[in-house]
């Protein structure tokens, strides 16, 4: 039944370790402004056999794809090059790299053994300093998963040159859509980060919406029409298996979350029209209503120490953004700017809130402080909406919607400060994605 | 170097959940897009019929931007659909609210709700059982029309009530 288990054994070794340079000056301050892209090579990881040198280009591609990808490095191209990398252990001619203003070096090699166990092991350069950044670092995986491996040597690249925490090795559940506008089909997806290795978690046979992941990746909330009406369901990533959580006759319940201790879950339920948050204990199925009014009360997501939430209401009579305690309570308002907010998402560093905004005719991602201060907007389009953060609150995805007929939704992915807008490739239409936590 | 030490990092085994098989689905389902099954909807000119109800009252009301009051005009058509369920009285209804594609998918599935809601609550004002009435919202996830202009979006901003061709008791 299930063809294709992909099993992925990583084990990190510590591998040759002359550390030295911890904060050497090959360093990338992501929160200042308009910056130049750091200029890195990152030749084919070396192998001895054919076997693993196809496998060690592909690994150099992904880990250059990611790094590229996020607007703070820039590739040099392989034709640019001086020195060929041809052993692992042989010493880097630095001046070669210095002549063609590689700034970093990431060099690797590929071992495939009998097992068919892919052994990975790499060395990142500060050429400018001429010595190597960090420890060597060897990882084993699957064939099947050697891509996995990519994203955790670009992780540690990325990490160590800009002291973030990295975000590459994650995933992304997402609803996948096909068909015209008035007859779209939607299933719920997964894939990596970059859009590779999807899967589909459901058929199309009901509307899916929303998903969301647990704290630790392993299961998604999410909203079906399966019975008819919209109902929250949690399903399991790995068996696929799914149960409906709310199931109240005479009811609808949406906009699902996890809180972070991965058991309790806030979400919507609608009952004679009226839209209010309730939350739940997904072991025991007990729930307590959170707020009472008759507005809309509904996207809600709890701060990550999960002691307060976040969530949309129109009860000033526009839908704006407040702020609960957990348990419910007196709520404060913190968006007053011009326009409609919604589906706002707590950071997971804590520091700040994403929201969609609707403003003369246009949809707007952006991002304000918990107390609603130094709101910024980082998108515009006919319609955006519904951001998701990366593992390290660097991040936002989030869908984009086209105009007209022919009208389609995709992904994409901005920086906090509005830099580097990207479409997240796709090859269906895709809404409402949500990223996992960095994969252990 | 915040978040690498020098010491192991990373560690020990994982085992990546095993995933479906992405063959697992096909797409030989359909969809039924009015949320009603085909067939035995009678004809037009019966007026006890679902597709009289449909055509000839009306099954559907619209809705100002952002708004679930009724207009006079939508009243009118409640009135006769009232009275076709009170004629009718073996037929249960279930009453889909919508909103246009301008709002996020949640809000938009709270205001298709507030729709459907007020068509509810006329119907019953009229003397319709409340059993007979279900309600669902589907936001903006069906829409009608497909432009992105207010010549669509006025025909989205529908409640609409679906007769259960099938009585139930």
């Amino acid at each position: 039944m299930i063809r294709y288990v992909l099993s992925l054994l990583l084990a990190c070794l510590l591998w040759a370790a002359p550390a030295t340079a911890q904060d050497g000056p090959l360093r990338i301050e992501i929160t200042e402004g308009v910056i130049e892209p750091m200029p890195f090579a990152a030749p084919d990881f070396v192998s001895d056999n054919a076997a693993g040198a196809e496998l060690g280009r592909q690994i150099a591609n992904v880990i250059a794809a990611d790094l590229s990808g996020t607007g703070l490095f820039r590739e040099i191209q392989p034709d640019a090059f001086i020195s060929q990398i041809t052993s692992f252990s042989s010493p880097v001619q630095f001046a070669d790299w210095k002549a063609i203003n590689a700034q970093a070096l990431i060099t690797g090699s590929v071992s495939v053994d009998e097992g068919g166990k892919v052994i990975v092991r790499f060395r990142l350069f500060d050429v400018f300093a001429g010595q190597e950044m960090g420890d060597g670092l060897q990882l084993v995986g699957t064939q099947a998963g050697w891509r996995r491996i990519a994203h955790k040597v670009a992780d540690q690249v990325y990490s160590r040159i800009t002291g973030e925490a990295p975000y590459f090795d994650s995933r992304v559940v997402f609803v996948s859509e096909t068909g015209p506008k008035d007859a779209r089909q939607k299933r719920l997806a997964i894939m990596d980060y970059d859009g590779a290795n999807v899967k589909y978690l459901t058929d199309s046979s009901s509307i899916v919406l929303a998903p969301r992941f647990s704290p630790n990746g392993d299961r998604v909330l999410y909203t079906s029409y399966e019975s008819g009406f919209p109902r929250i369901y949690l399903l399991d990533v790995g068996s696929v298996q799914r149960r409906v959580l709310e199931s109240q006759d005479g009811t609808m319940s949406f906009a699902p979350r996890f809180g972070p201790d991965g058991k309790t879950v806030v979400y919507s339920v609608t009952r004679g029209g009226n839209t209010d948050l309730y939350r739940m204990d997904v072991n025991t199925g007990a729930n307590t209503r959170l707020t009472s009014a008759p507005s809309i009360e509904t996207a809600p997501s709890f701060s990550p120490d999960g002691s307060q939430i976040v969530f949309e209401s129109d009860r000033s009579g526009v839908p704006q953004i407040y702020v609960m305690p957990a348990g419910g309570g007196e709520a404060q308002r913190i968006s007053f700017g011009q326009g409609r907010y919604g589906t706002p998402v707590w950071s997971p560093r804590g520091d700040l809130i994403a929201f969609t905004k609707q403003s003369k005719g246009r949809f707007h991602i952006g991002v304000m402080r918990t107390d609603g201060s130094e709101e910024r907007l980082l998108t515009a389009s006919f319609l955006d909406e519904g951001p998701t953060w990366a593992p390290n609150g660097r991040v936002i995805m989030f869908t984009r919607e086209t105009q007209g007929a022919q009208g389609q939704a995709s992904l994409y992915t901005v920086d906090i400060t509005g830099r580097n807008p990207r479409q997240v490739p796709t090859s269906t239409g895709a809404s409402d994605p949500a990223w996992s936590p960095l994969q252990d | 170097m915040t978040y690498l030490g020098k010491a192991v990092l990373l560690c020990a085994g994982l085992a990546l959940a095993a995933c479906t098989n992405a063959d697992r689905f096909d797409d030989t389902n359909t969809v039924d897009l009015n949320g009603a099954g085909g067939g035995a909807r009678g004809s037009a000119q019966d007026p006890n019929s679902p597709l009289y109800f449909e055509q000839a009252i009306g099954d559907r009301v619209l809705f100002a931007v952002d708004q679930s009051r009724l207009s006079p005009a939508a009243m009118g058509t409640l009135d006769g659909q009232a009275q076709w369920l009170m004629n009718n009285a073996d037929y249960t209804a279930i009453i889909e609210g919508h909103a246009d594609e301008q709002g996020t998918r949640e809000y938009n599935l709270a205001l298709g709700a507030r729709r459907a809601n007020s068509v509810q609550e006329y119907l019953v004002s009229k003397g319709v059982a409340p059993s007979r009435l279900k309600v669902v919202s589907y936001g903006k996830e069906r829409p009608i029309e497909i432009c992105s202009s207010e010549a669509c979006y006025a025909k989205n901003r529908r409640a609409v009530t679906v007769i259960s061709v099938v009585p139930t008791s």
